[in-house]
């Protein structure tokens, strides 16, 4: 029989030690899937690590697709600290690439330093204003806001589909479903000369940074923390839980809609329906291998970014399905919860040593 | 209006209802078992899609639709177990390790299918399960022609749901599973074993949800596609609720889904031409919430629902 004994202390070695191990194990357990595939397993990590910081190319690749990965890994992280499930971060990131395109293609003649602020807040707004709905749903109506803002993400993505053949079509377009591109003045600016890492990094490294503050030195934050330790203790003590969810409701969409910002503004230049290869989700597996720490996230998102970019590069030279990364990023997220058991407990197999 | 009337007296509106509410059924009834044992399972999405490739893949290969079926559900068993053993024995939270069989089974999945048919352009296909034709029966008016266009697998369903009502709500089985969903302390005090009655729930609940998955591959379409669950998943975790967590309301639940959605379909036909389908393909979802949202108020959630329970612990 398996027993768990709580930790009276927990180092912060073994904090930061678990997640690392964790993804480790599954970077490791990836050999069976290539294996399986017919590759040779030496060479593909070769290539997988090569493909994620060997050139200053593919760093600024894996730069590039950390940029998304860390606000919609902060996304995940502010909510669930509150027990907030917000698993909608992909349909929220779509509703900022969608409010970014209807801002910055055109609509708004401004220069640069006014049109790319709106153009961030407008994302902002619109990733904040999709995870409202099953926030007040929640609150307000008791609905669990698990289901709701998974369904959301197939109805954004539906509504995302209809404006792109619709409303929003780029009548230059030649009739594919791809939105106007965004103006000059509304693009986010290359961080290294012809290399695609863009100041959207700058912003999710500040939204980082602000939710690290927010979590820890803020009134705001305590609350946070409180209403996810126990909701009904926080009500007893004082603290407005229902304000505490809208808030961190607003703030989570808001991460995630700015992610949807940046591959617009930042990457691609348009919208098309394929934005995204599961941003939103992937931003989960990054929230938990970070511990739900706003900072962890950005280290977690590198490693995620550089599954996924080792990954593809692998893939392209070898042939070995590049659902690899989906399956390595998945094999962390269940690694990571099990290695959480060794922060928490002591684990004891066998022996029947009584302790009370 | 008439042309809704002509709709609703069409048999085949209402062939088209069950099939679509076919794999739901299965679904509810795998998500209401874990849930009635006192286990979410969000790994429901990836479920679905594991058994779906699984089935296909096994049919594919030379194996017939009972054994693909079987394999469909084996796989999904195995996928329920890892849910288990992450939420059961050690107590973890139920929302992200469902989140995360979810992903680890879809692309498991779809890793195995690239894996299998690396060059393929168009899914190849198998020779799905073909309507059962009961001589005598099919000739009835109306009910023949709605329910004899069906499958075996949708008959399956349809006796799965007086077999699970029947197993809840007479059987010390049942009456178990109940109680451990609601009160686990008590069910340890009567000498049951907490942690085995879960893991079963939830192993027999996910093997359920596989052959949901299955009846897309093997009897709705003939092939295997990226993305072909759509949501199917997470619309039955709403639809439990929905159903209050009771197998004749799950039913009938999946049967209104059904309906609605073979409805839209119709009407789409009628006036696409005013109307984007995007806006008919988001009713669905829509009305999930929707059915979610109207029934949350009155739930009554098993209890224990996502509560760890540890041995000799309240």
């Amino acid at each position: 029989m398996i027993r768990f004994e709580p930790r009276e202390y927990v180092s912060t070695r073994r904090v930061i030690g678990a997640p690392v191990f964790a993804a480790l194990i599954a970077l490791a357990l990836a050999a069976i899937p290539i294996w399986s595939a017919g590759a040779d397993i030496a060479t593909a990590y070769v290539l997988m690590v090569n493909g994620a910081i060997g050139s200053v190319f593919a760093i600024s690749e894996l730069l590039a697709r950390a940029t998304p990965l860390i606000l919609t890994g902060l996304a995940a992280a502010v909510a669930f600290r509150a027990k907030l499930w917000n698993i909608g971060g992909e349909g929220q990131l779509y509703a900022g690439a969608l409010a970014a395109v209807a801002v910055g293609s055109g609509s708004l003649a401004l220069p640069s330093y006014a049109l790319i602020p709106a153009v961030l807040v407008a994302g902002a707004l619109a990733g904040a204003a999709v995870m409202l709905v099953p926030t007040l749903l929640k609150v307000k109506l008791g609905a669990d806001e698990v289901v709701t803002t998974l369904l959301l993400n197939f109805v954004i993505l539906l509504i995302v589909q209809m404006m792109l053949e619709g409303p929003m079509q780029d009548p230059m377009g030649m009739g594919w479903p791809q939105s106007e591109p965004v103006l000059e003045e509304a693009m986010l600016p290359q961080l290294i000369a012809r290399m695609r890492v863009h100041a959207g990094l700058i912003v999710a490294l500040l939204a980082a940074v602000f939710a690290a503050i927010l979590m820890r030195r803020t009134v705001w934050g305590f609350e946070i923390r409180a209403v996810g330790a126990n909701p009904s203790a926080a009500r007893h003590a004082g603290i407005p839980v229902t304000a505490t969810f809208v808030r961190v409701g607003l703030l989570s969409g808001a991460f995630a809609g700015l992610a949807g910002v940046g591959e617009v503004a930042g990457l691609k230049g348009y919208l098309t329906a394929d934005l995204s290869p599961g941003f939103g989700y992937a931003g989960i597996v990054v929230a938990m291998l970070a511990g739900l720490s706003p900072l962890g996230v950005v280290i977690a998102a590198i490693f995620v970014a550089g599954v996924f970019v080792g990954a593809d590069s692998m893939s392209r030279a070898l042939g070995v399905s590049s659902y690899l990364a989906d399956l390595v990023v998945a094999m962390s997220l269940l690694c990571v919860l099990i290695s959480g058991l060794f922060v928490r407990y002591h684990v004891r197999i066998g022996g029947s040593r009584a302790t009370d | 209006m008439i042309e809704i009337l002509d709709i609703l007296v069409n048999p085949n509106f209402w062939a088209a209802a069950i099939r679509i509410a076919t794999p739901l059924i299965f679904g509810v009834l795998g998500a209401l078992i874990c849930e009635r044992s006192g286990v979410l399972n969000l790994g429901i999405e990836g479920i679905f899609t594991a058994g779906a490739m699984a089935g296909w893949m096994a049919v594919w290969l030379g194996a017939d639709l009972w054994t693909g079926v079987a394999v469909a559900a084996a796989v999904g068993g195995v996928f329920g177990l890892l849910h288990a053993i992450l939420t059961v024995p050690f107590g973890l939270s139920q929302h992200v390790s469902g989140i995360g069989v979810t992903l680890f089974a879809t692309s498991l999945s779809y890793f195995a299918y690239r894996t299998a048919l690396p060059d393929v352009s168009s899914p190849p296909r198998i020779t799905p399960f073909q309507p059962l034709d009961i001589e005598g029966f099919s000739d009835l008016p109306f009910i023949g022609a709605a329910l004899f266009q069906q499958t075996p697998l949708t008959f399956l369903a349809l006796f799965l749901v007086l077999a699970v009502a029947f197993i809840l709500n007479r059987t010390p089985l049942g009456f178990a599973i109940r109680a451990v969903g609601d009160n686990p302390a008590a069910v340890e005090a009567q000498g049951l074993s907490v942690f085995g009655l879960r893991v079963g729930a939830v192993i027999v609940g996910s093997a359920l949800m596989a052959i949901g998955g299955a009846f897309l591959t093997m009897s709705a379409f003939d092939a295997f596609f990226f993305g072909m669950v759509n949501g199917r998943g997470w619309i039955c975790i709403a639809l439990v609720v929905f159903a209050s967590w009771r197998p004749g309301k799950a039913l009938l639940g999946a049967l209104l889904f059904g309906a609605f959605d073979a409805f839209q379909v119709r009407l789409q036909t009628e006036v696409g031409a005013f109307v984007p389908g995007q806006v008919f393909l988001m009713l669905p979802y829509l009305l999930s919430i929707f059915a979610l949202v109207a029934a949350a108020r009155k739930a009554d959630y098993p209890r224990a629902l996502l509560k760890p329970y540890f041995k000799g612990q309240r």
